[in-house]
């Protein structure tokens, strides 16, 4: 520190801001996608047709190695007493509400990942494991994550579920939106079971279409509102139903994305390195006129 | 350079105290929750679930672990930065304690992470959106800068003391070169990290607290706002010379010295304005998005929110611009204390008491695992620092073998 003459202090501080610049550039190659796609398809949920069989809950298990059991046993509708959760061996559930209008016909609503539009988890993810693929799904993928959890701090809906009680690769899990079977042309698990045609499976587009007609030719029925159509910036999964949605459980968002303001910050903070970069030039500055003029106050 | 009676130099006292083994006590049981932890997995010592993923672990462990090591970086700017050389004495201790402290965050969070052998992931796989990602890399990145600015206290330890016994003695010269090479090129880069230290510094502390700024409504309004990277930035800059005259003062006692008072005063007159700035943000904050509405509800998060303003910020800020609290050690260190206080409970208020999930069944409450775990690492770093501290040239010692040349060294003042 003490040998530091100008020209010295300058040569160092250019091979350093070439370097940062150097790294800035060089993003390192992502498999992780967020794509927003036209033609992304959804699931639209109504949930005036379910009848709370909870076929579905059954489907799901089967198509993601989960054990299942028996479908018989899914006939229990006791579990409807608490609200229940999507967790790591269930990634989607069934809850039952009272209904104001008939207290003989409750109201069962299915709950999995909504597939955000502008998915909070996709943005938070440290290592970027999760993706908004071409066709709505939100995925998450094994190979990079690391376990942090910050996706289940940062999603309105609370879904993504974490393995606590894994030693070695504990997983997070969540609805993939049948991924896999949706790529080799199938529905999604649950929609295919379905026996009530609750869940219609289509392009988003369509699927607003599809429940403003029903919204509108059925006014006494539905309440005007379709949840998802721009919750949080838009969701792939949509519902509509006969009750508000607060009184569903549904939590009451506004319609900007959640990673909104966070990345604005951070692009802020971080507009092309441009704000360290002077930060440090600034500090360089100040470091090398305190020390000279505390040099000439010392040779005095 | 300046002349002082002070000179860094290894503390001569015995590495056991009834203190130190309690330490130890502490540390060990730690590290048996830690153990089974790692071989049960997360849910076996926590209380985390799917609607509390986040604990004391990254509130305490993390979060103000991160913050309570900002001594180093305010010190560092200090001293080096805008060369206020007669706190140079101080730099090194606070350096170390950054370097201890970020290195227990590092741990930490492998701990807390549910795939610890993949921390490595973020420095290939990147996402620039992730508030996190930027955190990681800078704390990774600092750790390095600390571990850098560090070598020179050992090379200053080694160098004409490298005595390397049997078949290595003919080693002893070639070792001596190479210290002496590195010490002699560290000293020409050295202000390159020291620089780099601090921007990486106000980048990840500002970051912490953008963290929680996406989790939008499931977190309480009284803390939920779009300035948090700006208030987590000023209350790190704010607890960083306390920090500092907090660790002197218990330094000073442990090994029974003389607190350093007149540096210590003159650091604690730095606190009040930077302090008050802090206030002002925060207050200002609260009236501009009128979320004083909140206190008036009498619940946890209220309670703690005025513990956390009240206890933490205006009666230490009131006590800094005190006179004789300034030249009182006990009242310095109860004043620093309570800074610290004021910290530590806002980040945990942030990351905990803040965090309200829409769908609950229960609230959180860390677990006797989280705790002895947090309790444990706190231990370890405080025995880490006694090794360090009584091997290493950190704490400034008056200098037996100088004898002042000039006139103009006032004994009497220092004091």
């Amino acid at each position: 520190m003490k040998k530091q003459n100008r020209r010295d202090f300058f040569k160092t501080a250019a091979i350093l801001g070439t370097t940062i610049a150097g790294i800035s550039t060089k993003t390192a190659k992502a498999e992780a996608k967020n794509i927003l796609s036209e033609d992304r398809m959804g699931v639209l949920v109504d949930t005036t047709v379910c009848i709370g069989c909870r076929n579905c809950e059954w489907a799901c298990k089967n198509a993601h190695d989960l054990s299942s059991g028996p479908l018989e046993k899914y006939g229990d509708w006791s579990v409807f007493k608490h609200m229940r959760r999507p967790d790591a061996k269930s990634l989607t559930v069934v809850n039952e509400y009272n209904n104001p209008k008939n207290a003989n016909i409750p109201i069962n609503v299915k709950v999995q990942c909504m597939h955000c539009d502008h998915p909070a988890c996709v943005s938070a993810c440290i290592v970027g494991a999760f993706s908004k693929n071409e066709n709505g799904a939100v995925t998450w993928n094994t190979k990079k994550c690391i376990g942090c959890r910050y996706c289940m701090v940062a999603c309105p809906f609370q879904v993504p579920a974490f393995e606590y009680d894994k030693a070695i690769n504990p997983e997070i899990r969540k609805c993939d939106f049948c991924f896999e079977r949706t790529k080799v042309g199938k529905l999604p698990a649950c929609v295919e079971i379905c026996p009530v045609e609750a869940l219609t499976y289509g392009s988003r587009n369509d699927l607003i279409k599809i429940a403003r007609n029903r919204i509108k030719r059925n006014p006494e029925l539905y309440k005007s509102h379709i949840y998802g159509e721009y919750e949080v910036g838009g969701t792939s999964w949509l519902y509509i139903a006969s009750e508000e949605f607060q009184k569903l459980a549904f939590p009451k968002l506004n319609d900007k994305p959640a990673p909104g303001v966070s990345e604005s910050i951070q692009h802020g903070i971080f507009a092309y390195f441009v704000p360290p970069a002077s930060l440090y030039a600034l500090l360089g500055g100040l470091m090398w006129i305190t020390k000279k003029r505390k040099d000439s106050g010392e040779a005095e | 350079m300046m002349n002082s009676y002070m000179k860094p130099t290894p503390v001569s006292k015995k590495f056991f105290t009834p203190g130190v083994i309690v330490l130890v006590v502490l540390a060990i049981n730690g590290l048996t929750f830690l153990f089974a932890r790692l071989v049960f997995g997360i849910g076996s010592v926590t209380n985390l679930n799917n609607q509390y993923p986040w604990g004391i672990w990254i509130g305490i462990d993390v979060a103000a672990g991160v913050a309570l090591a900002a001594g180093g970086f305010t010190t560092a700017a200090l001293g080096h930065v805008i060369h206020r050389t007669h706190y140079q004495d101080i730099v090194r201790p606070a350096l170390l304690t950054a370097l201890l402290g970020y290195t227990f965050v590092a741990l930490s969070v492998s701990m807390d992470i549910g795939r610890w052998y993949y921390i490595w992931h973020p420095l290939i796989m990147w996402n620039g959106t992730s508030a996190l990602f930027e955190v990681g890399i800078c704390v990774m990145i600092y750790m390095t800068v600390l571990y850098i600015e560090f070598l020179p206290i050992i090379t200053e330890r080694f160098i004409n003391h490298v005595h390397l016994r049997g078949i290595l003695s003919t080693l002893n010269r070639p070792v001596e070169k190479m210290l002496l090479l590195l010490d002699r090129g560290l000293s020409k880069v050295m202000f390159v990290f020291i620089i780099l230290g601090v921007v990486l510094s106000t980048l990840h502390q500002s970051s912490l607290g953008t963290l929680m700024i996406i989790a939008g409504p499931k977190m309480h309004p009284l803390w939920q706002t779009p300035v948090l990277p700006l208030l987590f930035l000023l209350s790190a800059i704010s607890v960083g010379f306390p920090m500092v005259i907090f660790e002197s003062i218990l330094a000073s006692r442990s090994f029974g010295l003389k607190p350093e008072m007149k540096i210590l005063s003159s650091l604690g007159t730095m606190v009040a304005p930077i302090l008050g700035v802090y206030l002002a943000f925060k207050i200002g904050d609260m009236f501009i998005r009128e979320t004083f509405v909140y206190l008036t509800e009498f619940n946890t998060a209220s309670v703690m929110f005025v513990i956390e303003v009240l206890f933490g910020v205006i009666i230490p800020l009131r006590m800094f611009l005190s006179k004789e609290v300034l030249k009182s050690p006990l009242w310095l260190f109860i004043a620093s204390s309570l800074v610290i206080f004021g910290v530590l409970l806002n980040r945990i208020n942030n990351f905990v008491t803040a965090y309200t999930p829409p769908y609950s069944f229960g609230s959180y409450f860390p677990s006797i695992g989280e705790i002895s775990v947090t309790i444990g690492f706190a231990s370890l770093l405080i025995l880490l620092y006694r090794i360090i501290v009584l091997n290493f040239p950190i704490i400034s010692l008056p200098d037996k073998h100088y004898t002042p040349h000039t006139k103009f060294a006032i004994k009497g003042s220092e004091q």
